[in-house]
């Protein structure tokens, strides 16, 4: 770790007198340990040792009666994973539904928001404009409200007689029943151009027990405004990173390019940019991570309905467990989950790692916002 | 958007066109602030005129920011008519605990991060920037399983123990406690203070932006908390205000839709946080560029 090394160079010159005094050393590797013991104790009983536990848990056939750590629950072995793959059945279908649910919400969410975000950074950075930070404030204030709150609000906008389709109705688009529509958006395209029944070919077998039909359903008009939501919300925080990259891109270069009589256009795609290429592409994989654990808005919202069109991995992984009381396959969802999240992460972070050890790290003042006007 | 961006067509002279150009953009982008300061904020707009409608008025005029007639019986039915006194008692002693506790123990192991030194620092360095990369979705399971196992599951203590210490928290304070000059303590050290005094009197009262950062955020987290509520209790007694708001919502209330006591109670548990996002505001913007930085 880059932040390791600094701090051991950074304290060397410290160790020589305390070393004299002797003991000391001693002092702090117990005061140390003291001093970290209490997170430690709660991270490690609380996020490491469920996870182990919840392992096990996915390899046994647990009802949630009794406990699940004697010899009494029966072990499956790898069976709720293998059933969430390969053996064609009401599990895997679900299991199938709520990826592919997720697969078009992060393909819709992520270049959504990240436009979102850098659009209204663009203008809220602009030399020229005024009561930027009022409309900055306004932007951000979504993310920092409770998501079950927000949930109620946009339940109630899109609701049969709600907001959104008053709005739609002054442009006299009469508009859907939101949370009752099922129908995929990409279905409705095609029946708009007259492909009203699917050829035979995309109905006859899909890979994983859906369809390809179904496969190509594309999100249902009820996801559409979970992730309408969901955009709305996460826009403000994205926001707020693209700004502080914007700070970087020095002004001198911005005026220099305008001398040049480079259009905004030509400005933004050849100077601003790539220049907060590293920005971009946090974002996006912020995005990423954090759109496959959407939770929360589905069991306000939808609850997974209609027709199973909401469902996600980790408001299935609840469902099968707390609902359907078969722990050991719900278990197994969470992993798979996991693991999609992981390496996305992983990939983050190495990419990241490259960059960091193109810049040297300056710690706290770094991280702090130039003051704006 | 209904934004004309026409540039005048012929400006007689150079400075003139650029000057037209200059007023059309500064045009442009106060038509893009106020057409999104709408889109972002007549939600909350339609949220607070909802909740002092009638629930016919609601229906009709879903739009209008002005309730017709002014009526309060959908907050005399909040707390009249459900749980939400105790959720809001529950909800204020949860944060309050987990924000002291959070404060608390994520700055002892920050500063033991940043300052001593002692075996296994690195290797637990490590491990918390691991955590943080741990999906809260995933653990809902886990969690349950722990708190069962422990006999805490449907208590106060299982509410609140897990939740307090968490990962980032240690990180945001041990890269404070990095950048503050290491002379002061080891001045205090010198003089015979002990390491939590020094770390008590000396580094913390130093570390005053790094606390109030970590006040809000954990102030701000525990209250909109939801998923850990929802698999650590299951008693109506128990329940704060985002898992009594999302039964409110799921759960049958009788007859009609009852939006404004749904948007009534809504807007109430969202106050809190408004208030401290609009004295705090600067706390929060640092946070998300902390985010920016974490990787």
């Amino acid at each position: 770790m880059a932040t390791e090394t600094l701090t051991a160079v950074a304290t060397a010159p410290g160790t020589s007198p305390r070393r004299r005094r002797g003991g000391v050393r001693g002092n702090e590797n117990l005061a140390g340990w003291l001093f970290v013991a209490p997170v430690i104790v709660i991270l490690g009983l609380f996020l490491l040792l469920p996870i182990l536990m919840a392992l096990w848990v996915s390899l046994i056939d647990w009802n949630g009666q009794g406990s699940p750590f004697t010899g009494d629950v029966p072990f499956v072995g790898a069976h709720n994973y293998t059933q969430l793959f390969t053996e064609d059945g009401l599990a895997r279908r679900d299991f199938m539904t709520s990826i592919r649910n997720n697969i078009y919400y992060v393909a819709i969410v992520v270049p959504a928001q990240t436009v979102l975000a850098l659009g209204l950074a663009l203008v809220v950075n602009n030399r020229m404009l005024k009561g930027k930070s009022f409309f900055r404030s306004a932007f951000y204030f979504p993310s920092v409200t409770s998501s079950v709150a927000i949930s109620v609000v946009f339940l109630f906008l899109f609701a049969n007689s709600g907001a959104v389709n008053a709005l739609l109705g002054f442009f006299g688009i009469d508009g859907p029943e939101w949370f009752a529509d099922s129908r995929g958006v990409l279905h409705l395209l095609l029946g708009a151009v007259g492909v009203d029944s699917p050829p035979a070919a995309l109905t006859d077998g899909g890979p994983f027990g859906l369809t390809w039909w179904d496969w190509l359903a594309g999100p249902s008009v009820a996801m559409i405004s979970i992730i309408t939501l969901v955009v709305w919300t996460t826009s403000g925080t994205f926001m707020l990173m693209f700004l502080a990259g914007l700070q970087n891109v020095p002004v001198t270069l911005d005026e220099a390019s305008t001398l040049d009589g480079a259009s905004a256009w030509q400005r933004f795609r050849h100077v601003t940019l790539p220049m907060i290429r590293p920005t971009t592409f946090l974002v996006l994989t912020l995005g990423m991570i954090g759109s496959w654990q959407v939770f929360d808005q589905v069991y306000v919202m939808s609850q997974g309905d209609p027709a199973k069109t909401t469902l996600t991995p980790a408001y299935l992984s609840y469902r099968t467990a707390f609902r359907d009381f078969d722990y050991g396959s719900g278990a197994a969802i969470s992993f798979v989950l996991f693991l999609i999240i992981i390496v996305l992460t992983l990939i983050q972070r190495r990419a990241l790692a490259e960059r960091d050890t193109d810049r040297p790290r300056r710690g706290w003042r770094r991280r702090r916002v130039p003051e704006r006007s | 958007m209904a934004v004309s961006t026409d540039r005048p067509a012929a400006a007689p002279a150079r400075g003139d066109q650029r000057a037209a150009r200059t007023l059309a953009t500064r045009f442009l982008g106060y038509a893009t602030l106020v057409f999104f300061g709408l889109v972002f904020l007549y939600p909350f707009v339609i949220q607070i005129a909802s909740s002092f409608k009638t629930e016919p008025d609601a229906a009709a005029n879903p739009l209008s920011p002005f309730p017709d007639p002014l009526s309060l019986a959908g907050f005399e039915r909040i707390f009249a008519g459900t749980n939400f006194p105790l959720w809001l008692g529950n909800s204020l002693l949860v944060t309050v605990l987990v924000t002291l506790g959070r404060v608390f123990f994520d700055s002892l192991a920050g500063y033991a991060l940043a300052r001593l030194r002692f075996a296994g620092r690195g290797g637990l360095f490590a491990a918390v920037i691991a955590v943080m990369a741990v999906p809260g979705v995933v653990l809902l399971i886990p969690k349950f399983l722990v708190l069962n196992q422990l006999g805490i599951y449907n208590s106060y203590a299982g509410l609140v123990v897990p939740l307090l210490a968490d990962a980032a928290g240690v990180f945001i304070m041990k890269q404070f406690f990095e950048s503050i000059p290491v002379s002061v303590e080891e001045a205090a050290r010198i003089d015979g203070a002990s390491i939590f005094r020094t770390f008590w009197s000396v580094v913390l009262p130093m570390a005053k932006p790094a606390l109030i950062t970590l006040t809000i955020l954990s102030f701000q987290g525990s209250w909109n908390e939801f998923p850990h509520s929802l698999v650590s209790v299951q008693d109506p007694d128990l329940f704060t205000l985002p898992r009594g708001l999302a039964d409110l919502v799921s759960g049958s209330l009788g007859s009609g839709t009852q939006y404004p006591l749904k948007l009534g109670a809504a807007l109430l548990a969202t106050i809190p946080v408004a208030i401290i996002f609009v004295v705090f505001q600067r706390y929060f913007v640092r946070d998300a560029n902390d985010g920016a930085d974490k990787g």
